[in-house]
């Protein structure tokens, strides 16, 4: 029963987002033209046709999990796919983004169809923990090794092998997701303990929070020589909460929150870049032609933009730089006003919420902690980057989850959706058998 | 576990809270601060491709308009007559934003500015322009006698109606050309931009009325209507020595005359000799209050409240009580004092208009719809009352003797009245530089004069009071010339 309701749902909230997505690429062509596109067809067959292949995927691998999630997914990526064709084609030169970020698409539901074969039962995964975990470091140190490593924009995120680039960090923080819960699962209880004190503050024997400190470590690294604050803020989040989760204890809470203090000011106190960032989030408005440009110019996009929004393709949001990846929520905040933007956030959260639901349901400690860990890592990723794009903290280049311009980020957003969704089943499955 | 999924649900949500607080912000509540925001040009882009309206001359040359551009914007700005009218019309560019009439009447020239909400409903379905057409008072056939008269020199005409405060005429050399500016290209207009920036001789400014200068001798036509209000200046009293030195109270430096000549008299005599020493000593038994008062009376330290953008503030210095000598070479021009020519053209003015006063100077004559149908007229108003009746009829006749017998006969027109004062405003710099002034009105005979003037010719050599009236009244003469005996425009 449940099955049958949760697929026919699936399908129903797939062709309703698609109509969101068609009806605003219409819109769009209109409103640049005045003209119906010429290939308004094929572009409703693909964006159709991608998410039912998905959905008849589901049907056959995860038949009893959640309906909600590959529907948000799907709108937030067609809308998305629509703001990037819009900021693409307003461009001298356009660089063909909507070609790339349809395969990217391709690419990214294969992903999710691959990864929902590949991992038949999440609970398999927590036998390669320690593989997983190194993969993880790995990926997220690779893009320093030398050769392989590229800077693009300042960051050093990126890898390079022959034509392709990628964020090898996209990747890892699923892979230490995974890693972390099933360390933590294992470990929770001697963790949870308090052998000794530090003044007020109970500590666990520290032999058990080697790796915890590797972690910590490890997200410190990535600050500091990939200047890339964003995921290094990501990737401590996502451990400190399912720390939190797993011992249940608020000690970490408080710990982890010393410690991202202490991080924070020391990298404030030492790094450049990190202090630029702090004052334009302050004062933007000290140089609102150079370094504040982006931000002051971000808000100009909303206050354009009002409660209804200019409609698509009638606003400016090309003035902003990197309108397509990090500041789309801004071109999104412009064109679609107040309402759309809110829109955007609650799709957010209902992909929270439909997340941490998983989390709950099951009673299997691995998935409920990995269910978390991944909400966690979608639920914070958008909050950082929305946030930094409305200056409500300082900004830090991640990208918006299925949103923004990018292969590496929509094909890990696919993959971490398909493992929320292969635990939603697992659980239902089992409860049915009850 | 549960509690600390529900607790992390929760935390979540507060943040998305928090960001859906910051949206209201940027959207709603401060939504009018941030589009008002003046590094903002969303503000102009939104206003690019909708129709806008042609400014055209008083004489009905078109001076801006929007043409077909076929590329994704629509329309392109064009600037028929280029240079002639880039101080008044300004530009309306994509990369730069906007100025002059082009910025001070934006609303007017997108149409946003009327009454339209009704129409608005209907034009979702008919497609009709709303852009407003503005006339200006500015008449070509004058922009363009002034402009060839001040030929390759560097400076500036202003001629306005003194009874109205329409400007006529405003001429800023060197210009330059809006159209490049309007280019839709991004970097074409950047690199104009910076390379008209890049020119000392600055040509994006409007001299006219964004820059000031030492107005030398033809302030003391301010000096001379606040001798005249405090009552101690009469047209035989008092009579000023003949001397060529004068030492103010409080040093033992004295002030004197160019080449060291000797002059003296009463008040027309000195006017028409441009006497340094009478009005140094004019001043200094004027008093600071009253000079001050006079010159603020004329606008000197007020906000001009001209339709153009970005008016300099003409300056003349206040705190003169221990320092009676600053205040003798202040009522000469000298010292701080600076004026910009508009501010000069505007004393001519207030002289010339029967109550005394200075009307608010403006280019902007009438706003009318597609149709020809007048949509808003400019109303003329004061802007201060410079002097009593009496005192401007009895300046007139004092500087009528400038042009008819003083340093000012270049300036005469046969068969009208004109007066006026010569100004020569020495740089300090060696060999001698000054700049060249006149200021002057002009009207047919027994009537109100229908014209004042201000020519400034900057850093001419020589030094001597003739400089004025040989370089710059000449210039003048023509733009009054044309004015009275031209055929005026014929009605719109």
């Amino acid at each position: 029963m449940l099955r049958a309701v949760r697929r026919n749902t699936e399908l129903g909230l797939i062709v309703l987002g698609t109509l969101v997505t068609v009806g605003a690429y219409l819109l769009a062509s209109l409103a640049r033209d005045a003209s119906i596109p010429a290939n308004i067809g094929p572009f409703l067959g693909i964006v159709l046709g991608l998410q039912l292949v998905a959905h008849l995927a589901i049907r056959r691998l995860a038949p009893d999990a959640d309906g909600t999630l590959l529907p948000i997914a799907g709108l937030l990526n067609g809308i998305g796919y629509v703001f990037i064709v819009r900021l693409d084609e307003a461009k001298a030169n356009p660089k063909n983004l909507a070609g790339l970020q349809s395969v990217w698409a391709l690419v990214g539901v294969s992903a999710f169809i691959l990864t929902l074969l590949v991992v038949r039962r999440a609970r398999d995964l927590e036998r390669y923990r320690w593989t997983l975990g190194l993969a993880g470091i790995g990926l997220l140190l690779l893009p320093l090794v030398p050769g392989v490593g590229k800077t693009i924009n300042g960051a050093k995120i990126w890898v390079g092998i022959g034509p392709v680039s990628f964020q090898p960090g996209e990747f890892a923080k699923i892979l230490l997701a995974l890693f972390f819960a099933s360390y933590l699962v294992e470990k929770r209880e001697l963790l949870a303990v308090s052998s000794r004190r530090l003044g007020p503050i109970p500590l666990p024997d520290p032999k058990h929070l080697g790796p915890v400190v590797l972690a910590w470590a490890a997200s410190l690294v990535v600050m500091i020589s990939q200047k890339d604050l964003g995921s290094s803020l990501l990737f401590f989040a996502l451990f400190v909460a399912m720390l939190w989760v797993a011992t249940e204890r608020a000690t970490y809470l408080v710990v982890g929150a010393l410690l991202f203090g202490g991080g924070a000011l020391l990298a404030h106190s030492h790094f450049t870049h990190v202090q630029d960032r702090v004052a334009i989030w302050v004062d933007p408005w000290q140089d609102p032609k150079g370094d504040g440009f982006q931000v002051v110019e971000s808000q100009f996009a909303f206050s354009a933009g009002g409660i209804t929004g200019t409609g698509i393709n009638l606003g400016s949001p090309t003035r902003i730089p990197y309108a397509e990846t990090d500041f789309i929520f801004a071109a999104i905040g412009e064109e679609l006003g107040l309402v759309g933007a809110t829109g955007i956030l609650i799709a957010y959260l209902l992909v929270i919420g439909a997340g941490l639901r998983i989390a709950l349901r099951t009673d299997v400690p691995f998935e409920r902690l990995l269910a978390t860990g991944l909400t966690v890592l979608m639920g914070v990723q958008s909050f950082i980057i929305i946030a930094g794009v409305i200056r409500v903290l300082p900004l830090t280049g991640v990208t918006l989850p299925f949103v923004s311009y990018g292969g590496s980020s929509l094909i890990a957003n696919y993959v971490l959706l398909a493992l929320l969704l292969r635990i939603s089943d697992d659980t239902a499955q089992r409860q049915e058998i009850r | 576990m549960t509690r600390q999924i529900r607790l992390l649900g929760l935390g979540l949500m507060v943040c998305f809270l928090v960001l859906f607080a910051q949206l209201n912000r940027l959207t709603v509540l401060q939504a009018t601060q941030l589009n008002d925001n003046p590094v903002n040009t969303r503000a102009i882009l939104r206003d690019f491709s909708r129709p806008r309206g042609s400014v055209t001359t008083a004489d009905g040359v078109v001076i801006a308009r929007s043409v077909p551009s076929g590329d994704r914007y629509e329309l392109q700005r064009e600037y028929p007559e280029a240079a002639l009218f880039a101080q008044v019309t300004g530009y309306f560019s994509f990369a730069l934003g906007s100025s002059g009439v082009e910025k001070a009447y934006n609303d007017e020239l997108t149409g946003r500015a009327f009454d339209l909400s009704l129409d608005n409903v209907k034009d979702l379905f008919v497609d009709k322009e709303h852009a407003g057409d503005l006339t200006l008072s500015v008449r070509a056939d004058l922009q363009r006698i002034a402009t060839e008269q001040l030929g390759e020199r560097e400076g500036s005409v202003v001629a306005l109606d003194p009874r109205t405060g329409e400007i006529l005429a405003l001429v800023s050399y060197p210009s330059y050309d809006p159209n490049l500016l309007a280019d839709h290209d991004t970097a074409t207009a950047t690199s104009v931009a910076r390379m008209l920036d890049a020119s000392p001789d600055k040509p994006r400014l409007g001299r006219s009325y964004q820059d000031r200068f030492f107005p030398g001798s033809t302030f003391k036509v301010v000096t001379a209507t606040a001798g005249v209000s405090s009552g101690a200046v009469t047209t035989d009293s008092p009579v000023y020595p003949v001397t060529n030195a004068y030492t103010a109270p409080g040093t033992t430096r004295p002030l004197r005359n160019f080449g060291g000549a000797s002059c003296g008299g009463a008040l027309f005599e000195i006017l028409r000799a441009s006497c340094n020493t009478a009005f140094a000593q004019m001043g200094v038994d004027t008093g600071p209050d009253s000079m001050i008062a006079t010159a603020e009376a004329f606008g000197f330290n007020q906000e001009v409240p001209i339709d153009l953008t970005k008016p300099a503030t003409s300056n003349f210095p206040t705190g003169f009580e221990r320092n009676l000598p600053a205040l003798a070479q202040s009522s000469i021009g000298q010292n701080d004092v600076s004026a910009t020519p508009l501010q000069m053209a505007m004393v001519a003015g207030a002289v010339a208009n029967t109550d005394g006063v200075v009307m608010t100077p403006h280019v902007l004559r009438d706003v009318r719809d597609t149709d020809g149908n007048v949509l808003d007229t400019y109303r003329a108003e004061a802007w201060r009352t410079a002097m009593e009746p009496a005192t401007a009829a009895l300046m007139r006749d004092a500087l009528r003797g400038v042009v008819q017998s003083g340093t000012a006969t270049r300036l005469a027109v046969e068969g009208f009245d004109v007066g006026g004062k010569t100004g020569t405003a020495q740089l300090g710099t060696d060999p001698a530089r000054s700049h060249a002034w006149i200021i002057g009105f002009a009207g047919p005979p027994g009537q109100e004069p229908s014209i004042a003037i201000a020519v400034i010719v900057e850093g001419q050599p020589g030094a001597s009071e003739q400089t004025g009236g040989r370089v710059a009244a000449p210039i003048a003469q023509a733009v009054l010339a044309a004015y009275l005996t031209g055929t005026p425009p014929g009605p719109q």
